[in-house]
């Protein structure tokens, strides 16, 4: 309990979180990239093809994880908004100002993934599922919080209003969710999932866990990076930065 | 190994187009994600660096013309 | 008669009841303001059947959706008033200064929001429906969709608005922000009709709306408060 505390009270420190957070974010990506190749090419090369959809339900390893990660960094996001508001840690700023565009990022790559999948399975470009679905509304609360961000001048008032926004939506993502599983149900006789997780065979399930797995860590070690770059940035004018600085020089 | 050799791999069963375009935003998108940080990281060295360059010219100067 | 002196802030009911009346009675004041989102809402849905053809089955089976969409836009286009008016005029101000919990404040104006515009577009909607031939059998489950899918629009919409309060231009914002969240309103208030038409027993989704209702009556008025704050800062 007294080890935890001493780490909440240093994280209100930017500087130690930049020092520490550095060689575990190489590990982040370096494991990550790794589990992301493994699970990529385990899924493309060495499951076997689906046997309806044959060899295009591969993109499964891609669009998956893509979406699952834009998920849970927005609820991340909503947590650190969270941590702002009632303790206002300055680092859950950084951390709800860096993970926006990541989680963007993500939704994008599942979206796009998303609509390649659907064309030769069910012969259109767009395809209304609830992942697909639940995935561009979150794109859109994603886009607001970052729009909010950039509209509001002070930056410490940006930082609140982009937080409030985020713990609303993160409250309102279940409820999404929810609503987008039943409205499919009701529009489509047939409840077609572009995965079925627990009915597939493990040959094709484990390589899907790994390449999620891979993409966890992966974002997690560019949350961090990034979130040492707004270190950098909001303390350019203190002693240790200067030095930092001037260390990279030589 | 699902496939027999190179080609199988690369055909997909005749879905190629859609399982490497799929992979390839994906792969680009990841690259996106992990070079943007670094590069914003590099800029922000590279500015400050200029900064203090700037400064201490500047210092340098203010001292020859006081003591000159 | 001795003359009541206030010594201490007024309560908490009294602050709801004060802000309450002031607004609808700002409210009523301009009548003409008070139709504008009530004609926006007709004539936006009888732009459907001059764009897609007035063809009865045609129109029937869009009429949930759109009756909903369009509820859900004109809610939106109102939101501004909600606070901008007395952002304007410093009122706002003296709101967040004097008004002990805010929240109380914020949620009296959700209120007289929802009494001005919310309440009047439920009531105003088989009009609407008959336009799109909606059956008539769908007719109560559709206004009652909207006496309970308002009021979670507008509680949400407070929080939008109160984090755009004081933005140029925050109007577009406001509804990028608002839409994504709007989003499971509409697909259990248009479903709900839809049942209805098939015969279907609605009440699984109207206990939905109901119980968001609840939990957005207990949440939103802290985070528009909040929001309020941080906009004034």
């Amino acid at each position: 309990m007294g080890a935890l505390k001493t780490l909440w009270h240093r994280l209100g420190s930017p500087r130690w979180f930049f020092e520490i957070s550095g060689p575990w974010a190489i590990g982040a990506l370096i494991l990550g990239l790794i589990g992301i190749a493994v699970g990529l090419v385990w899924g493309l090369a060495i499951a076997p093809p689906d046997y309806l959809q044959g060899n295009s339900f591969r993109i499964m390893y891609m669009h998956v994880p893509a979406a699952i990660l834009s998920e849970s960094c927005y609820i991340l996001m909503g947590l650190a908004g969270a941590v702002l508001l009632i303790w206002r840690m300055k680092l859950a700023d950084m951390v709800v100002a860096a993970a926006a565009p990541i989680g963007a990022v993500f939704c994008v790559i599942a979206l796009l993934t998303g609509a390649i999948w659907g064309r030769p399975t069910w012969g259109t470009w767009w395809v209304w599922d609830a992942r697909t679905t639940s995935v561009l509304v979150l794109l859109f609360l994603y886009f607001g919080v970052m729009a909010l961000r950039q509209a509001v001048p002070r930056e410490e008032s940006a930082g609140r209003a982009a937080a409030i926004l985020a713990v609303v939506g993160t409250v309102d993502i279940p409820i999404i969710k929810y609503s987008v599983d039943w409205w499919l149900t009701l529009h489509q006789p047939s409840t077609f999932k572009l995965t079925a997780a627990p009915s597939m065979p493990p040959e094709m399930y484990l390589p899907l866990l790994v390449s999620v797995l891979g993409f966890y860590a992966f974002f997690f070690g560019v949350l961090l990076f990034a979130v040492g770059n707004e270190i950098l940035v909001r303390e350019q004018r203190t002693q240790w930065v200067n030095d930092l600085v001037r260390s990279r020089l030589r | 190994m699902n496939f027999a050799n190179w080609h199988d791999f690369l055909y997909m069963g005749g879905h190629y187009l859609f399982v490497w375009s799929a992979y390839g935003i994906g792969v680009v998108g990841i690259v996106i994600t992990l070079a943007r940080p670094l590069r914003a990281r590099r800029r922000f060295f590279a500015d400050q660096a200029q900064r203090l360059r700037r400064q201490s010219l500047g210092a340098e100067r203010a001292d020859a013309s006081r003591s000159s | 008669m001795t003359q009541a002196v206030f010594t201490r802030a007024p309560s908490a009911g009294r602050a709801f009841a004060a802000q309450l009346q002031r607004d609808l009675t700002i409210a009523f004041r301009s009548r003409s303001e008070l139709i504008n989102p009530l004609m926006f809402y007709v004539m936006g849905i009888a732009m459907f059947p001059l764009g897609v053809g007035p063809g009865p089955e045609r129109l029937a089976d869009i009429a949930p959706g759109v009756l909903w969409v369009l509820a859900l836009l004109s809610t939106l286009l109102s939101l501004d008033s909600l606070f901008r008016r007395d952002f304007d005029d410093g009122t706002l101000e003296q709101l967040v200064l004097n008004v002990d919990p805010l929240f109380v404040g914020v949620l009296a104006k959700v209120l007289a929001h929802w009494l001005v515009i919310g309440l009047p577009l439920a009531l105003l909607s088989p009009v609407a429906a008959l336009m799109l031939f909606l059956p008539a059998a769908a007719i109560p489950t559709l206004v009652l969709t909207l006496l309970l899918g308002t009021p979670i629009l507008s509680l949400l919409g407070a929080v939008g608005a109160a984090l755009t309060v004081g933005l140029k231009r925050g109007g577009l914002l406001l509804t990028l922000i608002i839409l994504p969240l709007y989003v499971p309103v509409l697909i259990l208030g248009a479903g709900a009709v839809t049942a209805a038409i098939n015969g279907v027993d609605p009440a699984g989704q109207l206990a939905w709306l109901a119980a968001i209702l609840a939990l957005m009556l207990t949440f939103t008025p802290f985070a528009a408060a909040l929001a309020l704050r941080v906009g004034l800062e």
